[in-house]
């Protein structure tokens, strides 16, 4: 049904989503307890900012990144200095974008789980001789699952969706950086290619059809899982 | 003596100050809803921070304003036994009940004494109110406490439920020979239990 052109370009979104969301997660989770959790000085603040590409112009976002990341970058200097590495034009640097691009969409589900976790038990757990840390791996973590897997279901359908940031970033390399959303663009250019677009575009419908169910049913058991009797 | 209590804490208009001295046996803090006996229970688990004072249980110094000395929740060993169950939703009645204890050799007896030993295997959403709340006191005794907190163990329940729950009481006191602290506002429940009623008002 696929050629084997859209086969690259279906697995290679599929990675670049993949690899971005798992990459992404650990600090969207962070991000999240802190702006759940914490107080302090500048909250208002990293709060925008978790938010800024969500709102900022994809390609504003893509251009900083560019910056960070070209041969003369803070970031991109080290890597190529230090590791001989570089990420531009490569599958790598379209993960990077699609992971900062999905960053707030995932900080914002796991926020939300967090927070409705009921400090009430924490704080049984705690006069039950539990300290901190076994709090957190035993029930803010548990009774925030939900919520941080439909973050991450999110976060990966975001990811093979974004084009702006990558196009600026990375370019649209066949095979290295055309995600499906790139692909598309491209056949959109070609005369003659409209039913590769018309099959891209499905697939792009169903994959985000899933993700969303998916991220919904989860969040359904977030507010369904924690009540208290 | 089991509690020497002597705080005080402001709480936004309200202020809440108690001092108590009291021996063995139950202690019963009696007195209107929301004059802040829960608070006072909070503050002598270490969920609450009095503004000062010094709290002393079973002749342990629990927290000294003046001392500097704020004992971690964890490490104060209070049995505590909320208003409302407080079950861990996402683990079966066994595992509630055996969060807090050192191993599961009192795990059958506890169960038997609080009639609750056909739970064990039992999500806590599918437990009665009545079930849940001698669930609750189980995993608190059974986390090995040096005193008991008993927040109303009997609102909210029907009257064979109240009798069941009492006589789970009336037990706890009289074998485990723990320092109990109960707050309630039933005249009634505060005869029947306490070995003295402090009233608060």
């Amino acid at each position: 049904m696929l050629s084997a052109e859209e086969w690259t370009i279906l697995t290679l979104s599929l990675k670049v989503g993949g690899v971005a969301m798992a990459a992404v997660l650990p600090l969207a989770f962070a991000l999240a307890w802190v702006l759940a959790r914490a107080r302090f000085p500048g909250k208002l603040l990293l709060d925008a900012v978790v938010h800024l590409p969500l709102v900022v112009p994809p390609v504003v976002t893509g251009w900083v990144l560019l910056l960070a990341f070209g041969p003369n970058g803070p970031v991109g200097g080290v890597l190529e200095r230090w590791f001989g590495v570089t990420v531009l034009f490569r599958w790598t640097g379209a993960a990077i974008a699609a992971g900062i691009m999905a960053l707030p969409l995932m900080v914002r589900a796991m926020r939300l789980s967090i927070e409705a976790v009921d400090r009430r038990l924490e704080s049984a757990a705690r006069t039950l001789g539990a300290g901190p840390a076994r709090v957190f791996w035993t029930l803010t973590l548990p009774l925030s699952l939900p919520g941080v897997l439909a973050g991450a279901v999110l976060g990966f359908a975001r990811s093979i969706g974004e084009f702006g940031a990558t196009i600026t970033f990375v370019s649209n390399v066949p095979g290295q950086t055309q995600t499906l959303p790139l692909a598309i663009y491209s056949a959109l250019q070609q005369p003659g290619a409209e039913a590769m677009v018309w099959r891209l575009s499905a697939i792009s419908v169903a994959l985000s059809l899933v993700a969303l169910v998916a991220s919904e049913l989860l969040t359904r058991r977030v507010r369904r899982g924690l009540h208290v009797l | 003596m089991s509690f020497d209590i002597h705080v005080e804490k402001r709480l936004g208009e309200a202020a809440v100050a108690l001092d108590l001295t009291a021996g063995a046996g139950l202690t019963v803090l009696f007195g209107p809803s929301g004059i802040g006996k829960t608070s006072i229970l909070n503050m002598v688990a270490g969920l609450l921070r009095p503004d000062r004072g010094r709290i002393a249980v079973a002749g342990r110094v629990l927290f000294d304003a003046a001392a500097g000395l704020d004992i971690a929740p964890e490490r104060r060993r209070a049995g505590y036994v909320f208003q409302e169950p407080r079950l861990f939703p996402h683990r079966r009645v066994r595992a509630n009940l055996l969060y807090g204890a050192p191993d599961d050799g009192a795990l059958a007896a506890t169960a038997a004494m609080l009639g609750i030993g056909h739970l064990l295997d039992r999500w806590p959403r599918t437990l009665s109110g009545g079930e849940a709340r001698r669930v609750a006191i189980g995993r608190a005794l059974l986390s090995d406490p040096a005193f008991l907190l008993l927040d109303e163990p009997l609102s909210s329940l029907d009257r064979a439920r109240r009798g069941e729950i009492m006589d789970a009481i009336l037990r706890v006191r009289d074998e485990a020979g723990l320092p109990i602290l109960m707050v309630t506002h039933d005249p009634e429940e505060a005869e029947r239990l306490g070995t003295r009623i402090v009233r608060i008002d």
